[in-house]
Order: structure tokens, then sequence, then C-alpha cells
């Protein structure tokens, strides 16, 4: 069973992220980057998937040249290979676009699963995903809290908020998993040492037979208007019990609709 | 952000710091004051921490190790305290940092069958966090007098035949095995040789755990020999070449207390000024006050120095083990007996400047840094006291 696994390198989510005032895409210059938080659950998912049978764990990513970061970590972990599609033209892609990459990336690699994580924890939109497997017509099950692969079919448990499905889908096919589906490990020495050694290949959009026109800013279908910090919180109103602070209280949940 | 390059945030060590953060974090950080009441961690973490793959860092692949150098421990040792562990932690979880290198570096000088099997049978198991194994060094009569002690191994057809006791035995009242140092020669350094003694043999008895001031998640064992007898087998190395192989590793120890030492100062520091932010006195945060920022600025000064002269040596020391020949082993053992006495004296101005901000609550168990106060009171004791190391020096430098 060979899985290639798609992660992003975002902005790490502990600092104060922005966006770039000249182009309004994500600033990337003012904050450290590192593998999106929810992809490591997929990256776990793939490894316990991977760790009965003979088949091979590959990690992609597109992204710029620190992305490669994100695939050192997921190597790190325990992954066999890494793919990195790099190339100035990619730059402010958005998720149609990412897709586009993604699907032609994979068109040159063996796979029998494609996992993700549930979204990115930048963009946070999710779409990518299902989008990819719509362009390369495989099915896509998304939002797995549990991940069983038993020879070529993956039966995934998604919760929801009334109901629980499990699905089953056949070999290839494309799954993204949620922070339920099990602690993502973290690189132990021998791992952090191996994954000096294992190989990584950069790919540009000229190797996928992409057109710069495809991708990029220009290419995007939406476009960021406007951008501000979030104001700052400002000061709570502090009730003072003077006998009616029940009373006080309940006036205030009420005028927030709270009651 | 890029960070500029040093040999202790190489893209694999800031990997391992990171990993060790998440380990701590996960399994240590809430669990600790429980383990402090207990008065010992549990074996399970000796597991868990195998799992990680960090409790092998620093001893060689082939005897069931994780690879790495001094360098990587150092930074593992960091990494645990200044995450939330503490340095009665490190005591407690790597014991076998002192209790197997004896084992290890016997067996890589001269390989034996008899020197193999000690390696089977203690070692692999114990980096496997399936055994806890402690050191015997010290006794009753004399700490760091290691040439003069007492307890006496004699040959008795297939056996070693021990008397004598050892008191401070870190993890001792846990260990299923001791690398215990004893006399089979003559008085003095030439007459010692280290010897395995696995828990149960007739006659080696472990007495209740010592109540201590601080490292109270780390137990502490007197242990006696009556007429233990100890297969000859299990002698580490020559018979009286014990002292060479014990002083060989008094220089990591000294080294690892150091590096204890100042991280201890850091995450001091760090709780301090996170509480000296939040805290509010007279209407404004203590940080505002300039006597405040002041003592922050000296217990920085204190640790930042202390750690680049303690990496400076740890560096120096990677290099002789990786046999770089412009070291000095006598220099490096003086150098590293400073580093230890710097960063002792940096840590126990740290940690008291760090309570006295905190006030009343810096006297309170809830309060972590409490508990440095009380830990690092013994990183001046252990491992060579600081009159000692002085002494030491003395005699190296020719004073």
């Amino acid at each position: 069973m060979n899985i290639v696994v798609c992660v992003k390198y975002v902005p790490d989510a502990t600092a104060d992220r922005s966006f770039d005032s000249s182009d309004s895409t994500v600033d990337r210059e003012g904050v450290d980057g590192l593998l999106s938080e929810l992809d490591e659950y997929a990256v776990e998912q793939a490894l316990l998937a991977a760790e009965d049978g003979d088949g091979e764990v590959t990690v992609l990513t597109v992204g710029p040249a620190d992305a490669a970061d994100a695939v050192r970590k997921a190597l790190q972990m325990g992954a066999d290979k890494g793919v990195h599609v790099e190339d100035d033209d990619i730059a402010g892609s958005d998720a149609v676009a990412t897709s586009l990459i993604l699907a032609k990336a994979l068109g040159t690699l063996e796979y029998d699963l494609v996992f993700f994580g549930m979204s990115s924890t930048d963009g946070t939109m999710g779409v990518v995903p299902t989008m990819v497997a719509e362009r390369l017509g495989l099915p896509a099950v998304t939002y797995g809290s549990e991940i069983t692969v038993d020879g070529s079919t993956v039966t995934v448990r998604r919760d929801g908020d009334v109901a629980t499905e499990t699905i089953t889908a056949t070999a290839p096919a494309v799954v993204s998993v949620t922070d339920q589906s099990g602690e993502p490990r973290y690189p132990s020495f021998k791992g952090i040492m191996a994954a000096k050694k294992k190989p990584v290949e950069d790919l540009t959009l000229s190797d996928l037979g992409i057109d710069a026109s495809e991708v990029g800013l220009g290419a995007a279908w939406t476009k960021v208007l406007s951008f501000a910090p979030r104001p700052p919180r400002s000061a709570g109103e502090i009730v003072t019990d003077e006998g009616d602070g029940g009373t006080k209280l309940a006036e205030f949940l009420a005028s927030k609709k709270f009651v | 952000m890029t960070t500029p390059y040093d040999a202790w945030s190489t893209p694999e060590r800031a990997a391992l710091r990171d990993s060790v953060t998440r380990f701590v974090r996960s399994e240590v950080v809430d669990n600790l004051p429980r383990w402090e009441d207990d008065g010992e961690i549990p074996r399970d973490l000796h597991k868990r921490a195998a799992a990680a793959g960090l409790l092998g860092i620093g001893f060689p692949e082939d005897v069931g190790g994780e690879g790495g150098d001094v360098l990587d421990i150092s930074v593992v040792t960091e990494a645990m305290i200044e995450a939330g562990g503490s340095s009665g932690l490190i005591a407690a979880l790597y014991t076998h940092g002192i209790a197997l290198p004896h084992i290890v570096s016997a067996h890589r000088a001269n390989p034996t069958e008899q020197s193999a099997s000690l390696i089977e049978r203690y070692v692999r198991p114990t980096l496997a966090g399936e055994t806890i194994g402690s050191l015997g060094v010290t006794e009753p009569g004399g700490g760091s007098d290691v040439a003069n002690l007492r307890t006496r191994a004699v040959r008795d057809g297939d056996a070693y035949v021990v008397d004598g006791a050892k008191t401070f035995i870190t993890s001792g009242v846990r260990a299923d095995f001791v690398t215990t140092a004893v006399r089979t020669g003559g008085d003095g350094y030439g007459g010692i040789s280290l010897l395995v003694v696995d828990k149960g043999t007739p006659g080696f008895t472990v007495a209740n755990p010592l109540r201590k001031m601080g490292w109270h998640c780390s137990d502490t064992a007197e242990l006696s020999y009556a007429e233990a007898r100890v297969p000859v087998q299990n002698l580490v190395g020559e018979e009286n070449g014990g002292f060479v192989l014990v002083m060989q590793q008094f220089v990591n120890e000294r080294l690892s207390l150091a590096v204890q030492a100042y991280a201890t100062a850091q995450r001091s520091l760090d709780l301090t000024v996170a509480y000296a932010r939040e805290r509010e006195t007279f209407g404004r945060p203590l940080a505002t006050r300039q006597v405040i920022r002041h003592k922050l600025v000296e217990m920085h000064r204190a640790t930042v120095t202390a750690r680049a002269y303690t990496r400076q040596v740890v560096e120096r020391a990677a290099a002789l083990s990786a046999g770089a020949t412009g070291v000095d082993p006598m220099r490096l053992a003086a150098d590293a007996a400073i580093a230890k006495n710097d960063a002792v004296a940096a840590c126990d101005f740290v940690v008291d400047e760090a309570v006295q901000v905190h006030g009343g609550m810096g006297y309170m168990r809830e309060t972590e840094v409490e508990r440095h106060y009380r830990d690092s009171r013994i990183l001046g004791i252990g491992g060579g006291a600081t009159e000692v190391m002085n002494d030491l020096i003395a005699k190296i430098l020719g004073y």
C-alpha cells in the first residue's frame, strides 16, 4: 500500500500572523513557518497504515523554499520520501490552483491512497482534498476520525454532530483525517537523523506541464479585498453587586441574547 | 526567520528539542507534582521515553542506544527542564547515564564474551526502558573521596563476596541492578573494581528511601552488602581497573550537572519574567519596577554566561570523544569542573531571586520555582562538591 500525504507549510498559528500589504497574500517574512499541525494527523495515519505492509509513504507539498521544512518534519516522523513543488509563479495560488498542482504532481507518483489533513491551520477551508479527488476522478472520503486500511479498501468513520457514518472506499481514493484520528507521533532522535538521508524530489511547474497562467495570484478565483488586524479586546463590564447583582447579570445576558 | 548557525541549533537539534518539549508537555508536566508526592517516577515513564526514542540518546546503536553525542544529550537535558521538567526528573529518568557508561566503555575498549553478556543483560534492557540501573559509589564514610572507598569484594571461586555499604544512591530503591564500586585490591585508587549487583542477590539489601530536601521524584537509597555473592561474570572491565572507568565518566557527569544547573536557571527566569508581567502590586505590574527589571537582567546575565561557558566545554568534550587531537583531557577535566561550579553558582543565584520575585507565592508548593529552589541545592554537592572541584582545578592548573 503506497500512500501519498499532501501537506502544507503554514505560518506558526501561535505567532502574530498577517497579510502582506502589497498583494494581500499571507506575509511569510515576519513569522516562522511549520508543517500544518492538522497535517501531522494525516502523516500519522499514513505511517500507521503503511507500517504493516511493504508500501511507502511519500509526503507531497506545494510551497516556497522554506516549505522544505514541512517535508523534512514528515520525513523525521517516518515518511520514506518527499516531493516539493516550488516555483515563483505559484505564489498567491488559491485552493483551485493548488489542487491542480497537487493533482498533476500525484500523476507522477505511484499511490493507492492520498491522505490529507482536514484543513490547513491558516486558510482553514478544507476544500483541497475534494478538489484533488475531483480532478483525478477518485472517490473522496473526508473528515475521517478513524481510518482502517485492509487490503485495497479503506474504511473511514466520520463523526458528525448528530450521527456517525462509516464509509468504505476502494483504492485508489482520497481521504482527509481529523484531529480526532489519533495523536501524531513526534520524531525520535533516530528518525531525525535518518531524515537527513531520505530523498526529496524538487519539481517546478514546467516539470508538471502546468502553464504559469493557470496558477498564482492572477489566476485566483477569489481575491482578498481588504484586511485589518482584529481590534483589541475591549475591557469587560464589571457588575458591582449591591444586592441586585443577579438581576444585573440576567439583564446583561439578555441584552446580548444569551438568555 | 532563520536562526544563525551554531552547533546547538542545527535543524536536527532543533527538531530534537521540539520532540523532547512535546514529550515533557504530554507525559510529564501534569504528573510531576504527583510523582514528587510519591517519591518516585513510574517505571512506565522509562518505557514511554524509550518508545519516543529519547532514553538511549548518547549511547551507540550497537548497544541498543539511539546514537548521538554529548551535545545531543545536553540538548535533551536543556529541553526536559526548560519545558517544565526538573533536575530531579533527569536524575530519576536518566540514572542510566551514570549506571551504564562504564559497562559500554569497557566493552568497546576490550570486547569479550563477558563484556558482551553485560551489554545484553543490562545495557539493552535499560535503554529499552525495561529495567532500571543505579551507580553505587558513595559510602557512609565518604562522598567524593572515591580512591578510599571501603566496600570490599573478595574472590571466592566463581564469585566475589561483597561486604560494605553505599549511600545516597540515586534510583537505588527502584533499581534492578547497581553498578557498584568495590575494593578488590590494595589501598588507594589502584584497588578498585566495578561489579554489577542484581536486586535480589542474597545479602544485598536496599534500605528504606531516604527523605531529602529536593529531588522528591527521584528515589534515593542506602544499600547494604553482607556476604553478597556476585558472579565473576558481572565484573566490568579489568579487576582493579575500576578507578579509571569511574573517573572517565566524571567529566560527563559534571557537564550534565552543569547543563541541569543553567537549564534550571533558564526555566526559573522564564517563569519569573512571566510572573513579574502578570503580578500587580500597588496598581502596576511588578515588571514595570526598575528594581525588578534589574533583578531579571541580573538573572538573565548569570544564566546566559553560564550556558555559554558550559556549552563551549561540552563542545570540546564532544570533539575529544570524536577523536580530535587538540583537546587536552586533563585541561578538559578542569574546565568541566569550572563549568559545574560556575553554572551551579548562577543557578543558586537565579532560583533564589526567582523565589524572591514571586514573593509569598514563591514559598508555596504549588509554585514551580519553589521546587527548583529546593532541587538545585544538590547540584553543588553531587558529582563532586564545589570545594572538591576547586581542589581538582587548582591541582590541574598548578596553583
